[in-house]
């Protein structure tokens, strides 16, 4: 009755035992629904790990040790998410969209993440139930953990209390506001969270110089995730180094500067995807959808299909 | 709190007379245990503020745009060979020799020069006198000697003495190095873990230890949770290990997270040279070198956090670096844990003890009072339910004296040694 992988364990409070002797149809109903819980974790456990191995506002060099194990995590869950089929359908779904608003088709799921964590990184911190780490890292490191936690509170609010609870908002839903440098777009957000409401203002009265700031360091996103999950592609093999980029370093022991690469972004193209589409990928609840972009209706499509595939 | 004060590393040196800290500021400050004294008889030696020092600045590579962190990372003496004390700091990139000599005595009545150091005319002395010695207050100078800089691309995580007493090995997350004492511009390069293609990387080293005794033997443990022991007489470059351990992985308990909890944050070998004791983020391990398909003990530290992992991984804190050590018996073993608890395992009659560091808690010379945390629903008087342990309090460094019962635990900027209750 249970797919494979539900054995794996996000947390013991995920577990939820199906009553013998019920309906058939209860059963296969909880069934189904522990393994969507199961799926939405995951996808939120993904998201997370995605967001932490962004390496904008840096300084110090990351831990390459920390930034290995959660690209394992990352593959593991793709691993996973493969046999299960649903990355097939996420990466076809994106691209699909991708091709709609007229991007590049061989960047990853991940850099759409990416790409927008950094509004949430400006976002107000939500209480958690763990206290701030201060951790022997760097400043930067903080910052980033406090962007980590604005963007992943929901996640982990979800994810250590009892699972029977439905899980009424997840990290992607954090991301229900439209990123600063769509400039038609200003502090409207279609989002019921106040919590986003409030992040969504605040960023957005950032600035031209944020946007700018932000506009660099989700270029250095892109490339950074596009090294460091070069092996994660699945439809397009990894895009061709930059030619005058080769050119300029070609005198330099190529050895030294491959952590260099890895670690700080060196080629820009600024990604303008459709940032809602990882969210209604993967949500129940209703995408905030604005009427801006051409790829929105296809997106109301796909968020359709995904609820009917996810949700049933 | 300022930052720069958080320690990083806590050393005993041989004899346990002196012990090192080193902070995030990168400075080093050194201890030295008073000699017990008649007055006083139940004042068993205290340590006292020796020497302090500036060990490394911060620094920026320019072609990266990076900074280096001047936060030291480990400390490791040498075996003392006179009446200087010597040792090894490192930061995240270079490696630094400290030569720490005292001066209690200054020279009086030279010929040639004056007091005050000025020359004498010659034509002025008229006779010749011993120069006597006499005492000073103690004064004691730190210079750095030798300097090992440039040979590791990425951070620094162990550096570790060898037997030999002429070289030592030094380990970043992707090369092992061997270097000699006295020279500074090359080292040897004897692991190397770098893929040819770095998206390929899946496994870095995260601590590496030269045996005790054998000289030509080094273990290094990786973020898969998998120690190689390598012989350097077998090769020059030693990828290929002679011994691999690895423990079978529990396929009951297995979740996204098991790989990172598998990580090896410390190894450290026995003083006998027999076992080596590895911990991962929830236990700590001893491993028999001729066995290599388990360990032959396992202790739990934390296990009431096994269902907090997602947590743990949301805040970072799952990527904490726990060290471990043994007395100097091998009898029993330390680590510690969050909330200023540390935890201490008697090998021979497998009790275990959690206690804490904090002031609040200890009165000075006040004997500690053995902590619980509590796991299951009902919690006792004085139990600590895992919902209320502060994450951000973590005992990450303690070191054990090398002959007696005299603890150092390094709790976040503080600094607490307790000893053994005196009969």
């Amino acid at each position: 009755m249970f797919p494979k992988g539900t054995k794996r364990k996000f947390s013991d409070s995920r577990e939820e035992p199906v009553a013998g002797g019920e309906d058939v149809n209860q059963s296969s109903l909880a069934a189904v629904r522990m393994l969507s819980s199961y799926s939405l974790q995951r996808q939120s456990l993904l998201d997370m790990s995605l967001i932490k191995l962004q390496l904008c506002h840096m300084l110090v060099e990351p831990n390459l040790c920390r930034s290995v194990l959660i690209a394992n995590t990352v593959r593991q869950i793709q691993e996973e998410m493969t046999q299960d089929g649903t990355w097939q359908i996420m990466t076809q779904a994106l691209s699909a969209a991708n091709a709609a608003a007229q991007c590049s088709a061989d960047r990853l799921v991940a850099t759409e993440v990416l790409c927008r964590q950094t509004e949430a990184a400006q976002g107000e911190q939500v209480p958690k139930p763990f206290p701030v780490v201060g951790s022997e890292g760097c400043p930067a490191e903080e910052v980033l953990e406090e962007e980590e936690e604005a963007a992943a509170a929901e996640v982990g609010m979800t994810m250590s209390t009892v699972s029977p609870q439905a899980p009424t908002s997840y990290l992607p839903g954090t991301f229900g506001m439209d990123p600063c440098w769509e400039e038609e777009e200003t502090g409207e957000d279609d989002d019921d969270d106040d919590e986003e409401e409030e992040e969504d203002s605040e960023e957005c009265g950032s600035g031209s110089e944020g946007e700018e700031r932000e506009r660099d360091s989700l270029v250095e996103d892109t490339r950074t995730a596009e090294q460091v999950f070069g092996t994660f592609e699945i439809k397009n093999p990894a895009p061709s180094p930059d030619p005058a980029l080769e050119e300029l370093f070609s005198d330099v022991d190529a050895s030294y500067y491959d952590l260099d690469t890895v670690l700080t972004g060196m080629q820009s193209v600024p990604k303008m995807g459709p940032y809602d589409l990882l969210e209604s990928l993967s949500s129940h609840g209703p995408s905030p959808l604005s009427s801006s972009t051409s790829c929105r209706s296809d997106l109301n499509e796909l968020d359709h299909i995904m609820e009917i595939i996810v949700g049933s | 709190m300022c930052k720069a004060d958080i320690i990083s590393t806590v050393e005993f040196n041989y004899s346990g007379e002196l012990l090192a800290t080193g902070d995030k500021g990168g400075r080093v400050v050194i201890f030295q245990r008073e000699q017990e004294s008649k007055n006083r008889p139940h004042s068993r030696g205290e340590y006292n503020v020796y020497s302090t020092f500036q060990s490394h600045e911060p620094e920026f590579d320019y072609l990266k745009s990076l900074e280096i962190e001047e936060k030291i990372n480990k400390i490791r003496w040498l075996p003392q060979q006179n009446a200087a004390h010597s040792l090894l700091s490192t930061n995240d990139k270079t490696i630094k020799l400290w030569k720490i000599s005292q001066r209690d005595k200054r020279a009086e009545g030279y010929n040639l020069k004056d007091e005050d150091g000025r020359l004498r005319d010659p034509f002025r002395i008229t006779s010749l006198r011993v120069p006597v010695l006499l005492p000073m207050d103690r004064m004691v100078e730190a210079s750095p000697r030798r300097i090992f800089a440039n040979a590791h691309t990425y951070h620094i995580n162990s550096i570790s003495v060898n037997s030999d007493h002429e070289t030592y090995l030094s380990a970043d997350d992707l090369r092992v190095n061997l270097w000699h004492l006295e020279i500074t511009d090359r080292s040897f390069n004897i692991v190397d873990i770098k893929p040819a293609n770095m998206e390929e990387l899946t496994e870095v080293i995260t601590a590496a230890e030269c045996h005790p005794h054998q000289c030509n033997v080094f273990v290094y443990s990786s973020s898969k949770g998998t120690i190689r022991l390598c012989d350097m007489r077998a090769a020059a470059l030693c990828d290929r290990q002679s011994k691999f351990f690895e423990e079978p992985e529990d396929p009951s308990s297995r979740s996204f997270f098991s790989e990172i909890i598998s990580s090896i944050s410390d190894v450290k070998f026995s003083h006998s040279g027999r076992y080596m004791m590895t911990r991962d983020y929830l236990s700590v391990k001893v491993w028999d070198l001729n066995m290599e398909n388990r360990p032959v003990e396992t202790y739990q530290v934390h296990e009431y956090l096994r269902s907090k992992l997602c947590s743990l991984y949301e805040n970072d804190c799952i990527f904490d670096k726990f060290e471990c050590c043994w007395n100097g018996a091998d009898s029993a073993i330390m680590t510690g844990s969050y909330n200023n608890f540390f935890r201490m395992f008697d090998r021979n009659t497998r009790r275990d003890v959690t206690l804490e560091a904090s002031r609040e808690n200890s009165k000075p010379r006040a004997i500690l009072k053995a902590r619980k945390v509590s796991t299951g629903g009902k919690r006792k008087k004085d139990e600590i339910s895992v919902d209320s342990l502060d994450f951000n309090k973590k005992i990450l460094h303690t070191a054990w004296h090398p002959k007696e019962n005299v603890i150092a635990v390094a709790a976040t900027n503080n600094l607490y040694i307790f000893q053994d209750k005196i009969n």
